[in-house]
């Protein structure tokens, strides 16, 4: 049985400019223990998505059932029991700037009817597990964003959730921090069996810490599955874009581009055992032609090195079809049609 | 002139503009309150949209807010017979100001109220508080130093009432300052008196701003 399933989910909010659709006939399996990447450009629905989870937002049509309970049948007493099990983090923290560390901690537990001893004794040990036991007196505005998204977390953990939503907890961090959230949300995958839920537009984060993803394109999953298959294989333009453009962020600025923008394009993924052998250059010296390293990358996804290249043929090659054959009979993932992709 | 008499009689002034305020504003707390949390919540972005409640309450507020001071004064003469009795003095000028203020703070509340960030609220429902946690837990402690902004100008505001009162026996310094001042042409007590209305203003704005900034936990 799925931990969420959303079976046929749609949303649409009237507007002054009449009805937009968010959300267009979504359908998901979250299981057990995932950790379940929807990445997607802004305006894409994403957060929509999510607030559907715990019935922040009520959708339109379709169904969404949590462990088992169809949360539409819910009575507003049984939904607000039901988001005891679904905890949820924010960009921008969503902290009480006037209560304390402790206090914000605690503020579940008091809804759950906890006595303030007690709520404090288990606070303090949420905030250990965060590490910021030591901050327990501390207002949020002293805190740095890092911090604050730990303490948005302890708090999330409070109400011993089945489920976590990360709604793009990580963007409004520096790469540094970003890295030792995603890996504290790791951890807590791990130790407290949570099913988390990452909601980003970043493709890195994705890779990173998810072992799921589903792409979200205009209000339609364009694609879902394990991410090391949707990194190697991206079958739709949005995914090749999320992936490429998210490996070079800034990058479209270099003005070489109009000078090698040649020949056929192509993107090479090879994994750990593929990686020992030097492919490209053996293939050179094959087939006697230059080829064009455009960009070369290493990521880690879900623990395993993957490389990535883009290459440009030469482009009077005849024997472009060859060349993608002899990559793909050393083991790598070839992807093509990514001229539409701009990187 | 300024024998003991006229120093007693401004005293006295002093005292009853400080009655006539503070229980004023207490009162117009105790019913603008509830009008300014039923005004955000109801409105059409807030926690329990109600359009028929909330619009009841709009009209109802901008009605009493448009009418002039003065004129509510002089309206509301037979239900401040009805309640004190008398409609001269200082109990009987705390009915109109308490019904002055009441729509007064309702607004102030609900624009405090408002400004509480959206972010936290939505917190507050993914943990599964109720609407009534929210509005005393998150939205009311949230907001509370606009709050106590509000409560600093709303008391200005009431004192200010409290003084044109006066015209029409109204009790309290503004009083003092009418009948000798204004009528007997004694301008030195009308000075002395408008400075002290100043000297009031002036404390309660301190204090309130004192206040304000030793809870402030956002900095």
């Amino acid at each position: 049985m799925s931990e969420i399933l959303i079976e046929n989910l749609s949303k649409t909010f009237e507007t002054a400019d009449g009805t937009v659709e968010a959300l267009k006939n979504v359908s998901l399996s979250i299981e057990e223990g995932d950790i379940y990447g929807i990445i997607g450009m802004s305006g894409a629905g994403k957060s929509t998505l999510v607030r559907c989870i715990n019935f922040l937002e009520v959708p339109t049509e379709g169904t969404v059932t949590v462990r088992g309970r169809k949360l539409s049948d819910c009575t507003e007493k049984e939904l607000l029991l039901m988001r005891r099990d679904i905890g949820m983090i924010f960009q921008s923290f969503n902290l009480l700037m006037q209560k304390n560390v402790l206090e914000n901690v605690c503020f579940p537990l008091y809804i759950q009817g906890k006595k303030k001893k007690e709520a404090r004794e288990k606070a303090l040990g949420l905030l250990d597990i965060v590490g910021l036991k030591d901050r327990a007196k501390a207002y949020p505005a002293q805190l740095s964003g890092g911090q604050k998204q730990r303490v948005a977390i302890a708090r999330a953990l409070a109400s011993d959730p089945k489920i976590l939503l990360c709604d793009e907890a990580t963007s409004a961090l520096d790469p540094q921090t970003t890295s030792s959230i995603l890996e504290l949300l790791r951890r807590i995958n791990n130790e407290f069996k949570i099913t988390i839920v990452v909601i980003t537009h970043q493709m890195s984060v994705v890779q990173e810490l998810c072992t799921k993803v589903a792409i979200l394109k205009g209000g339609e999953v364009a694609e879902s599955g394990l991410v090391s298959d949707i990194f190697a294989h991206p079958k739709t333009t949005v995914a090749r874009e999320l992936i490429i453009r998210d490996a070079n962020p800034g990058s479209r600025s270099f003005d070489t581009r109009e000078k090698i923008r040649h020949g056929e394009k192509i993107r090479i993924v090879f994994s750990e055992t593929s990686s020992f052998e030097p492919v490209i250059a053996n293939m050179v010296l094959t087939f006697g032609e230059p080829v064009n390293i455009l960009r070369a990358d290493t990521k880690n996804i879900g623990g395993i090195a993957h490389g990535e290249m883009i290459l440009e043929f030469d482009k009077d090659s005849t024997q472009t079809a060859q060349m993608k054959e002899y990559l793909r009979s050393r083991g790598l993932a070839v992807g093509e049609g990514i001229e539409d992709v701009e990187f | 002139m300024w024998n003991s008499n006229t120093v007693n009689m401004i005293l006295e002034g002093i005292v009853e503009t400080l009655q006539m305020t503070v229980i004023s504003t207490l009162l117009g707390y105790l019913f603008g309150l509830p009008l300014g949390v039923l005004l955000c919540v109801s409105d059409k972005d807030g926690l329990k949209p109600n359009a028929i409640l909330y619009k009841i309450l709009d009209v109802i507020t901008n009605i009493f807010r448009s009418i002039p001071f003065l004129i509510l004064l002089i309206l509301i003469i037979p239900l401040t017979r009805l309640l004190v009795g008398k409609s001269y003095g200082t109990a009987a000028t705390i009915v109109p100001l308490t019904i002055a203020a009441i729509p007064f703070i309702g607004r102030m509340v609900e624009s405090s109220l408002k400004e509480v960030d959206r972010g936290v609220i939505e917190a507050a429902r993914s943990m599964g508080a109720s609407t009534w946690r929210i509005i005393f837990r998150v939205m009311l402690v949230e907001a509370r130093i606009s709050l106590i902004s509000g409560a600093t100008i709303a008391t200005g505001t009431i004192l200010g009432y409290s003084a044109m009162a006066g015209t029409v026996g109204g009790g309290g310094l503004g009083d003092i300052a009418i009948q000798y001042g204004y009528y007997r042409y004694q301008s030195d007590i009308m000075i002395v008196t408008v400075v002290l209305l100043v000297l009031l203003v002036q404390l309660f704005q301190t204090a309130g701003a004192f206040i304000a900034g030793r809870l402030d936990r956002r900095k």
